[in-house]
């Protein structure tokens, strides 16, 4: 990544597409960001943009529906493609689909990181992509019936357009939910539709393609190819993550993470709910690190909003990202090392340190899990001195003992560099292609994190490395996260050294906030990579369109090209060395 | 109990204080419930706090039930942490099929209970009980560690109140089938108990429909 590109503002960009594709590209209209491109020049624009002008990292894909005219724009479906250049910052794409027929080319070949989110975009918004290699459903299955994120598609329980909904107590005793529906179940069957005659001619459980790879012999090797399914119940993939494998023998032909186990259907919810009723929400997204969660989101409406944070509000965010930070990696050491059968004792390390990162997570924000703590303009509460002082000891004393502890277990042993040294290398030009960020793109050689590269907040008053290691090899993701746990403690040490005091709120609290129209893309350096917010508002109190770019979805989109030619013990460490939070990749 | 007691018989005196006599149900359920083997098992958020709960902080061993096993053969009980979506669904249901008598059930988390904050999501199942028996609900989100112990406590409490004399899977004679049949996967999530008002439902197509969306 040594592109070395001055920075430049979209003007710029606009200036040199408009000269190389004449009427191709347009400046979206305001409240809107970035640019609009014919859909028939996309892939060229795309192109040029990567080769020529340094956007290497195609971040986010996401689809809005447009069913009526809105700021002179056309009813449409539209793809907001977010790109992002090491050096000169973001650059937005928009791509308008017919809103009868939507069809846009795909990125893929361009981009492989489009790959799972364009299929994403088809699940739910029901965009199709000319020339994605593989476009089925993803998050959902195979003959699920119609796509849910299209505004004019209710859910079986759907009330009103809007939260808050008016009273569930209307006559004194509560109505269910279930009590409004035919079945008294959150089901729905198309019209006309019976069990009797149903004969399933699709494939939901996407063994298909699988199918016809094991078919494929080959000839130098007179065995049989197996496919193998692993999960949704399994104990090493941190949750309910299926694998499908196509084995030949013990090696790996074809591995593919089959996806929406746990499709929660966050962001249907997030368009019906308050702003602030999203941020608990947010909580629930990586589980792991419920603080992180928050920060994007308010980010992107504090851009909007054009709020100011206090400073005190900015340390406190520091400090509780950075500990969050030091959580995910040592509960996400610990979890690699079950993996790989050192069962349940770094685990059982990491685990007691998160209690005590909880003790001070419920000290402040009155919750150990789902913090809820972020606020547009700041934070809910104060620090007391009392988990300041809990703060300063385990980020000076604590803590660091812990990594000493974890570093002389592990770094030089033998059985664990066995195990991990050369296994699932990823090359950095194929990490930058498939948008890896976070540790796994560090541990790649690529010096790329966000609070340098985009600071956000005041990350650019801390002193603190970028931690790189060049194999690409689960050992050099292990080494990038414990070396990134150092550099958490070194901001957090200076942070509560110079805590400033002050209100941690700007202006007062409130229950609802105005956020004006427009769109607006807020993302930091979350413990597993660039977590993003796509938030577009039409100045109503809910948002219009709420999209999460999950790190843990877009890093899984390279396992199975990680996983190729591996033993398929092997399979379990990469995964852990990938580090993945369910509730993220699914939401 | 004053009555139940008189019916013990008497120790002789040599060996007071090496032999007790204590009802069989008691003892039987005294070792029961105190090995309770959970299934590792996780779905959604909840999950974590429970790894959290199985942690040295909490320590469950004090409860016997430090040992977690992935395979549902070798488990007693089902703690459903989590999210039930529809696609999770057949393999929840599958795993409780699974899963040898005696069995219980442990709905943590509001989300377990009744779909939770997402409970208006069309991918998710509103309350695991609408499938399978559940036999204790933890409320929360996500339930605290010892909210999560107190959940154990009352299973235990439950087993103890069960006898030897009518326990299902103690009966001769009559196979009790508990396993729920599978779900699966089609427009929608099709619960085949439910077949028959489907059919029901799709059959006067013109007025008795579903209510408009
Ligand atoms: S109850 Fe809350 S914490 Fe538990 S799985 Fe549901 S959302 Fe997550």
């Amino acid at each position: 990544m040594a592109t070395e590109v001055t920075p430049e503002p979209t003007d710029e960009v606009l200036t040199r597409l408009q000269e190389r594709f004449p009427g191709a590209v347009e400046a979206a209209p305001e409240p809107y960001e970035g640019l609009i491109v014919a859909r028939d020049h996309l892939v060229d624009v795309a192109t040029f943009l990567r080769d020529e002008m340094g956007y290497a990292y195609l971040s986010d894909v996401v689809g809005v529906d447009y069913p009526e005219e809105v700021n002179g724009l056309p009813p449409r479906f539209e793809v907001v493609y977010h790109l992002f250049r090491p050096v000169g910052g973001p650059l937005t794409l928009h791509v308008h689909a017919d809103r009868e027929n939507p069809v846009v080319p795909s990125l893929v070949p361009v981009f492989p990181s489009a790959n799972f989110q364009e299929r994403e975009a088809w699940d739910l918004v029901g965009i199709r992509f000319e020339g994605h290699p593989d476009l089925r459903r993803i998050l959902l299955w195979d003959g699920f019936d119609g796509h849910p994120l299209r505004k004019d598609w209710h859910e079986v329980y759907y009330e009103e357009e809007k939260k808050p909904f008016g009273s569930r107590w209307p006559e004194g005793h509560p109505v269910m939910a279930e009590s409004r529906t035919p079945l008294g179940r959150n089901l729905r069957y198309p019209p006309g539709w019976s069990p009797e005659d149903w004969r399933p001619t699709t494939d939901p459980w996407g063994y298909r393609p699988h199918d016809e790879v094991a078919e494929q012999k080959n000839p130098a090797m007179p065995v049989d190819r197996v496919v193998l399914n692993m999960g949704p119940h399994h104990p090493s993939t941190h949750g309910v993550l299926r694998l499908l494998a196509t084995l030949e023998g013990e090696r790996i032909q074809k591995l593919e993470p089959m996806l929406g186990f746990l499709h929660r259907c966050h962001e249907k919810i997030g368009e019906r709910n308050t702003w602030l009723g999203n941020i608990p929400y947010t909580d629930r997204l990586d589980y792991v690190c419920s603080m992180t969660n928050n920060w994007p989101y308010v980010l992107a409406v504090e851009k909007l909003m054009g709020v100011e944070v206090p400073e005190r509000a900015e340390y406190i965010r520091v400090i509780m990202g950075e500990f969050t930070r030091f959580l995910n990696h040592a509960v996400s050491v610990g979890f690699m090392c079950n993996d790989l059968g050192i069962y349940f004792t770094v685990m059982l390390y990491a685990l007691e340190e998160r209690e005590f990162i909880l003790d001070l997570f419920e000290m402040t924000a009155g919750s150990r899990m789902m913090c809820n703590y972020m606020r547009f303009g700041g934070v809910a509460h104060d620090m007391t001195e009392e988990a300041v002082a809990l703060a300063r000891e385990l980020a000076f004393e604590r803590l660091p003992r812990f990594i000493d502890k974890v570093d002389a277990y592990l770094t030089e042993n033998e059985i664990f560099r066995a195990r991990t040294v050369g296994v699932g290398v990823l090359p950095p030009e194929q990490a930058v292609a498939y948008g890896c960020t976070g540790p796994l793109l560090r541990g790649s050689g690529v010096p790329y994190d966000i609070r340098r590269a985009d600071p956000y907040s005041i990350y650019d008053e801390f002193d603190f490395e970028i931690i790189t290691a060049p194999d690409g090899d689960v050992y050099s993701r292990y080494l990038v996260r414990l070396g990134e746990m150092r550099e958490s403690l070194r901001i957090l040490q200076q942070a509560l050294n110079r805590l400033p005091d002050g209100p941690v709120m700007a202006g007062k609290k409130k229950a609802t906030v105005k956020v004006p129209p427009g769109e607006s893309y807020g993302r930091i350096e979350a413990p597993k990579g660039e977590l993003g917010f796509y938030i577009v508002s039409d100045g109503s109190p809910n948002p219009y369109r709420y999209h999460i770019r999950a790190p843990s979805f877009v890093n899984l989109g390279v396992m199975g090209e990680l996983c190729r030619g591996h033993l398929i013990a092997d399979v379990v460490i990469i995964l852990a060395s990938i580090d993945i939070t369910l509730g993220e990749v699914d939401r | 109990m004053p009555t139940r007691k008189r019916q013990l018989p008497e120790i002789p005196p040599e060996l007071v204080g090496t032999v007790h006599v204590t009802p069989l149900d008691r003892i039987y359920n005294w070792a029961r419930k105190r090995s309770l083997w959970p299934m590792f098992f996780g779905l959604a958020c909840c999950a974590f706090e429970m790894v959290g709960t199985f942690a040295a902080r909490f320590d469950p061993s004090r409860f016997g039930m430090e040992i977690m096993r992935a395979s549902p053969r070798q488990a007693d009980l089902l703690i459903v942490n989590g999210t039930v979506t529809k696609k999770m669904a057949p393999q929840v249901i599958r795993l409780y099929n699974q899963l040898p008598e005696p069995k219980y059930v442990l709905a943590m988390g509001a989300c377990a209970i009744s779909g939770g904050p997402f409970k208006e999501g069309y991918n998710v199942v509103s309350g695991i009980d609408k499938f399978i028996p559940v036999d204790v609900y933890i409320p929360g989100c996500p339930p605290r560690p010892e909210a999560l112990m107190h959940g154990f406590l009352t299973i235990h409490a439950r087993m103890e109140r069960e006898s030897v004399r009518d326990l299902r899977w103690y009966r001769k004679g009559e196979e009790v089938d508990t396993s729920v049949p599978v779900p699966e996967l089609g427009p929608d999530l099709v619960d085949w108990r439910l077949a028959e008002q489907i059919e029901a439902l799709q059959q006067p197509a013109t007025d008795n429909q579903q209510p408009a969306e």
